[in-house]
């Protein structure tokens, strides 16, 4: 069963993340560490399609792990509030790549909470309504941010559905290598971009997520444990009303 | 045109810091205790690397953002990597600023600021290595 | 019709020049909070990852919406063959470049990146309505100026009609863009339908008009020259026509999202329960900036009196701020739905926690940038048609319209 593989690996990422906390090294990159793969040296192709599996059902009630384990992974963490900033207002402003939300159904009255963040369209409004291409999809999938031709007018979080996108309202002091950020440009959650581009088989919050409600694969393998997870169970697309076909699916909603 | 023009401001900026260098014991641009102090040459021909560094990190910035390559010489990251320098507590000085001690401009910096081209790479991207 | 005769602004200097380092002034002040805001990132606007356009857009669209707008009198005398209001026509095409920059200028200072405008006039994404717009804008910059050229120099005047027609029909192309750019997001609720590139075509009529009407009575007044009711009252009765048009198309924008049952919660935000938006939209836009308006250029005596038409013309204008206030900050205070079927209960980046309305608290520095358009957009004019030959030498009854007693 794919679960139980699923399972066992997410245990053993799990321990392995938890030694590498201990260690003060991000999990992801300890998992680099043993994956020993080397730098992506060939360009992206469209064969491979990155996207995550959600499974409401396991995600657990008032859990934020993936949460924090994004913002540690990604810097997030590092942004401080501005002085003399309003705590009210900075809350408001300070980026997010990930966030949980709880919802409840207007009829049955079910309650499911699931974490969002980019949920990587293959037609993403962002990219249509970009004026100097900054916003775009890499050949696997991801959507992301050329931050070098971003040039800040937030058109892309007017377009974006998921409210996925956060604008960098400060001077950035603290800039971890594998996450350029600085005043004045959009960004979101890019799959963990840089773990794509080393070898690496999961997303930070996948790592971070102790109950297994995320799992990261390529849509495209029909091997996958992604992909033979969303043959298995149904799964949904966020306002699938709009046909974006998005890379991240939902279970259980 | 500006290229152009930014090109020959670098270009009369380092043969000048050669001559006339602000830090007196320092024979070439590369900071003592760096990595590269310890190297002949860079990823290319030094004479290539004065003129065109600036091309090969952008060409390299463009194939990593949208293609995902990542293993090319010519990465920021490599510079910073190997140009960045500590100071006496073994603590990294950014390579766009001075170290605090011997009021050395560090090797980004040095030449940057002597020829009064923006450094806007450093905006984003990190100073010194981060070890992620 | 007499020969119009056309005379450079000709008030005492020590006024122009006070005129001058007032709005210099005004440019000043709206500098530093521009550079502040620049300098220390948006953090210090009300503007935050949840109300992405603020107080800036509302001021910067606005003045390209009436930009377009002011133009409409020019293209009355040449594309329509209005000879009553050709004289109008070099101020008019003024006023439309000035308005144009200012507005331009303050989206520019807020973009995160100003400095990297030179992206945008190299790099073009040509499905984004945003990359169009800015050939539109260029364009429309260019072509205004030389049918300017083709009124003011007679040896050019075989292209007036042409030019007049081309910039006509630009400026009915560039105003359809700027209403797409909110009528393409199909994210939100309150934008998604293509009324809002007419309905911004029709705001431009009304706002350009209150403007042009403005500029007209006060350069004017300051230097002594007559401006006939003749003249005068046909303005303004198109000013009542064009803001009786904006209030059916405000009708039929609400009309057709009242229609679908999904929009029903947006409206009723909108209408009803969305407090400060709620009141802007009935006070603000449809009685100050809508009824009154129309039913002083309407009323037999108020209509009649040039307090009464100034004080309309500035009514359209503050209800075309507050126009846009609803529309660009309403349209996204508004909850994404994201879920349809469901209720936010609980979120992690105040998504509409049930249904609530996501915080916006517009900031000085802001307000201060979009007035800053505004000085942009006076200070050009009036150096222009002190500099220039844009003002008519009169515009008294018998010069406009001799053969009509």
């Amino acid at each position: 069963m794919s679960d139980k593989i699923d399972q066992n690996r997410r245990n053993f990422v799990s321990t392995a993340g938890k030694a590498a906390a201990a260690t003060v090294v991000a999990p992801g990159v300890l998992l680099h560490t043993l994956a020993s793969a080397e730098p992506r040296a060939e360009a992206v192709t469209s064969k491979v399609r990155y996207g995550l599996l959600i499974d409401t059902t396991k995600c657990a009630d008032g859990c934020s792990d993936c949460v924090s384990g994004c913002e540690k992974e990604n810097g997030l963490d590092l942004i401080k509030k501005p002085e003399g900033a309003d705590d009210y207002e900075w809350e408001r402003q300070r980026p997010r790549w990930i966030r949980t939300v709880k919802v409840k159904d207007r009829l049955t009255g079910h309650v499911s909470q699931l974490p969002m963040m980019c949920q990587h369209c293959e037609y993403p409004p962002c990219q249509d309504v970009c004026p100097t291409g900054a916003s775009f999809r890499r050949a696997d999938g991801i959507v992301m941010v050329d931050r070098h031709l971003c040039i800040g007018c937030r058109y892309c979080m007017m377009a974006c559905p998921y409210k996925a996108r956060s604008f960098i309202h400060e001077e950035i002091e603290q800039k971890p290598t594998i996450a350029p950020r600085g005043k004045g440009c959009v960004e979101s959650c890019n799959l963990c971009v840089h773990r794509r581009d080393n070898g690496g088989t999961t997303t930070a919050c996948q790592d971070a997520c102790k109950h297994g409600a995320i799992l990261f694969g390529d849509l495209n393998d029909p091997n996958s444990e992604i992909a033979q997870a969303m043959r298995e169970h149904n799964n949904t697309q966020l306002r699938a009303d709009l046909k974006l076909n998005t890379g991240v699916r939902y279970r259980g909603i | 045109m500006v290229k152009t023009v930014t090109r020959l401001l670098l270009i009369a900026a380092t043969l000048f810091s050669i001559g006339v260098s602000a830090a007196p014991q320092r024979t070439s641009a590369v900071v003592a205790g760096s990595k590269a102090a310890k190297l002949d040459a860079c990823v290319e021909p030094t004479s290539l690397m004065r003129r065109r560094h600036f091309e090969l990190i952008k060409h390299q910035r463009d194939i990593t953002v949208h293609q995902g390559i990542r293993k090319t010489k010519y990465s920021l990251s490599g510079c910073v990597d190997c140009h960045v320098a500590k100071d006496s507590h073994g603590k990294y000085i950014p390579v766009n600023g001075v170290n605090p001690e011997t009021g050395e401009k560090q090797f980004c910096a040095g030449c940057h600021e002597y020829a009064g081209v923006e450094l806007p790479c450093f905006s984003c991207h990190s100073t010194v290595p981060t070890g992620k | 019709m007499k020969k119009i005769h056309y005379r450079e602004w000709g008030i005492e200097s020590p006024r122009y020049w006070g005129l001058l380092a007032v709005l210099a002034a005004i440019l000043a002040v709206s500098g530093l909070a521009a550079l502040y805001m620049e300098h220390e990132g948006h953090w210090v606007t009300g503007m935050n990852n949840q109300i992405v356009w603020g107080i800036p857009h509302v001021f910067a669209i606005f003045l390209i919406v009436s930009a377009s707008g002011a133009l409409n009198v020019a293209a009355l005398g040449s594309v329509f063959g209005k000879h009553i209001y050709k004289s109008l026509g070099r101020l008019s095409g003024l006023l439309a470049m000035a308005l144009l920059v200012g507005g331009l200028l303050v989206l520019v200072l807020d973009l995160g990146q100003p400095t990297r405008l030179i992206v945008a006039m190299t790099k073009y994404n040509f499905k984004s309505i945003f990359a169009w717009n800015i050939y539109l804008y260029v364009g429309f910059l260019a072509i205004v100026a030389v049918y300017l050229y083709t009124m003011m120099e007679r040896k050019a005047q075989g292209f007036y009609k042409p030019m007049g027609l081309l910039a006509f029909v630009w400026r009915l192309i560039l105003t359809t863009g700027t209403g797409s750019i909110f009528g393409f997001i199909v994210a939100r609720q309150g934008y998604d339908v293509a009324i809002m590139a007419p309905m911004f075509i029709i705001m431009s009529f009304a706002y350009g008009l209150a403007i042009y009407i403005l500029v007209l009575m006060y350069t004017f007044k300051a230097d002594g020259r007559e401006l006939g009711d003749k003249l005068l009252f046909r303005l303004k009765n198109l000013l009542g026509i064009f803001v009786a048009a904006v209030f059916y198309f405000v009708l039929a924008y609400h009309l057709t999202k009242l229609y679908g049952t999904k929009n029903h919660e947006f409206e009723a935000f909108i209408l009803r329960d969305g407090g400060i938006y709620t009141t802007l939209f009935w006070v603000g836009w449809v009685l100050l900036g809508l009824l009154v308006p129309m039913g002083i250029v309407f009323h037999p005596a108020l209509g009649k009196s040039r307090g009464g038409i100034i004080a309309a013309s500035l009514l359209v204008i503050l209800g075309g701020l507050v126009s846009m206030y609803v529309i660009v900050i309403g349209g996204q205070a508004f909850p994404l739905p994201m879920f349809p079927d469901k209720v936010i209960i609980e979120a992690g980046f105040f998504d509409g926690v049930n249904g609530a309305p996501l915080h916006y608290a517009p900031s000085l520095p802001e307000f201060l940038l979009g007035i800053g358009g505004i000085a942009v957009a006076l200070t050009a004019t009036f150096i222009a048609v002190r500099m220039l030959k844009f003002l008519p030498a009169s515009l008294a009854d018998d010069v406009v319209d001799p053969h009509h007693g």
